[in-house]
């Protein structure tokens, strides 16, 4: 098969794609975990009227499908006079829509947050920001570990969705360069192990962060 | 948007539906297949399984969708667009039924199996009478989870071609230079198509626990 070799030849294209995936996916990562946890607030609010709104994103969120939501952010945005170019569209369609998630998950985790432990750092005189920073996110963060990584892996798969809007992700380059060169097998199972290689490295990753937490308990 | 518009959406909506429908059909068995080949840890077939799970489960749809439509000709399988997003969807959507699956039959508590063994129960029928009404029963939910994130992922097909509710909703914006209504129109159906999946397994849940059995 001399496509593999065609390919290799080529290899800088599809790394190009590979490095801007990863980027994207740095970004859209810690951007959606960051509001995520910021979004945990309204959900876990004692006032009802905050927690219908909290709910109401996050649950418009779980209905759309991300490549309906990226057309939305990238379309439909400058209908308001919101406009981004594709690249910086994609990052912030990952964030807003995996954020989320991300904070459905931690809101359960915080649920299931032993009394205790808040009750204790209210008598330390820990309250607001302070309470939520110190006491409440840390662990809710170790015990939503391997459910975070697998939203990592989402993210992951969901920042392929961004070659509809022309992003120069792994997936784009792909095409491109079968497109260009009619290489498509060697291309795309190129682009697959390479998407393959990074979920494994984030489930690793995850995995020994998990043992951290656990010691750490 | 006129009303051809609204209808040339509501059309999208039957190949979404369609779509997700055929490939929940074939792949809620086909993951019951492989779960059983771990189960029964059969050689080969057993890591065979493995690697598929782990890698299909990683891969984003679209870059499989391409894989399967512009790639598996090459080495001699050429599909038409329909058929190709038919088995990406269903590739896919087994791969995650299979962990489903899988789990449900690892938590089966060992002592019923036992007990259908010393009333001389065959294996067929083992499996039939003792083993697969409770696994049902036990990974419905997580099964209705999954067919409700396999309707969100059924756009990835568009790229090869395929008119569901998101590219039809693109062409409606693309015509009228105001994308925003159709946007909506779609989220709507999408909200109704998912709320139609998570109603049902509430009901046949409810069923359930009617019919007297411990969940």
């Amino acid at each position: 098969m001399n496509e593999f070799a065609i390919v290799w030849q080529h290899r800088d294209l599809l790394l190009i794609g590979f490095e801007n995936t990863l980027i994207i996916v740095a970004l859209g990562a810690t951007g959606a975990l960051a509001l995520g946890i910021l979004l945990t607030i309204p959900l876990m609010s004692s006032r009802p009227g905050i927690v219908a709104l909290g709910a109401a994103y996050v649950d418009a969120m779980r209905c759309v499908p991300f490549l309906l939501f990226v057309y939305l952010i990238y379309f439909g945005f400058p209908t308001f006079g919101i406009q981004f170019d594709n690249w910086w569209a994609g990052v912030v369609a990952l964030i807003l829509y995996n954020a989320a998630y991300m904070a459905e998950l931690l809101r359960a985790a915080w649920k299931n947050l032993p009394k205790e432990a808040i009750e204790a750092g209210h008598a330390f005189g820990f309250t607001g920001w302070g309470l939520f920073r110190r006491i409440i996110i840390p662990p809710v963060l170790y015990s939503s570990l391997p459910l975070i990584g697998n939203q990592l892996v989402q993210i992951v798969k969901d920042s392929a969705f961004l070659t509809v809007i022309a992003v120069a992700e792994l997936t784009h380059e792909a095409t491109s360069l079968q497109t260009t060169y009619f290489v498509p097998f060697a291309s795309f199972v190129a682009a697959v192990f390479l998407y393959w290689m990074t979920c494994m490295t984030i489930e690793t990753g995850v995995a020994f962060a998990n043992r951290l937490a656990e010691d750490r308990r | 948007m006129t009303t051809y518009d609204y209808f040339s959406i509501a059309y999208g909506a039957l190949a979404t539906v369609s779509l997700s429908l055929i490939s929940i059909v074939l792949g809620v068995p086909l993951g019951l297949g492989l779960a059983l080949i771990r189960w029964s840890r059969l050689p080969v077939l057993n890591q065979l399984t493995i690697g598929y799970v782990s890698i299909v489960r990683t891969c984003p749809s679209v870059t499989l969708v391409l894989l399967i439509f512009y790639a598996l000709p090459v080495v001699g399988i050429s599909m038409e667009p329909l058929p190709a997003a038919i088995l990406t969807l269903t590739l896919s959507t087994a791969a995650f039924n299979t962990e489903i699956w899988r789990s449900a039959l690892a938590n089966f508590p060992r002592d019923q199996y036992d007990a259908a063994l010393t009333v001389g129960m065959r294996r067929g029928l083992r499996f039939r009478r003792i083993v697969l009404p409770q696994i049902v029963r036990s990974s419905l939910p997580a099964l209705v989870n999954e067919m409700t994130l396999q309707i969100k992922s059924t756009p990835a097909v568009a790229v090869i071609g395929i008119v569901e509710i998101t590219r039809a909703a693109i062409r409606v914006g693309a015509r009228t230079y105001d994308p925003l209504p159709p946007f909506v129109v779609a989220l709507v159906l999408y909200s109704l198509i998912v709320f139609v999946f998570v109603k049902t397994q509430r009901t046949i849940e409810r069923r359930y626990a009617q019919a007297g059995a411990p969940a």
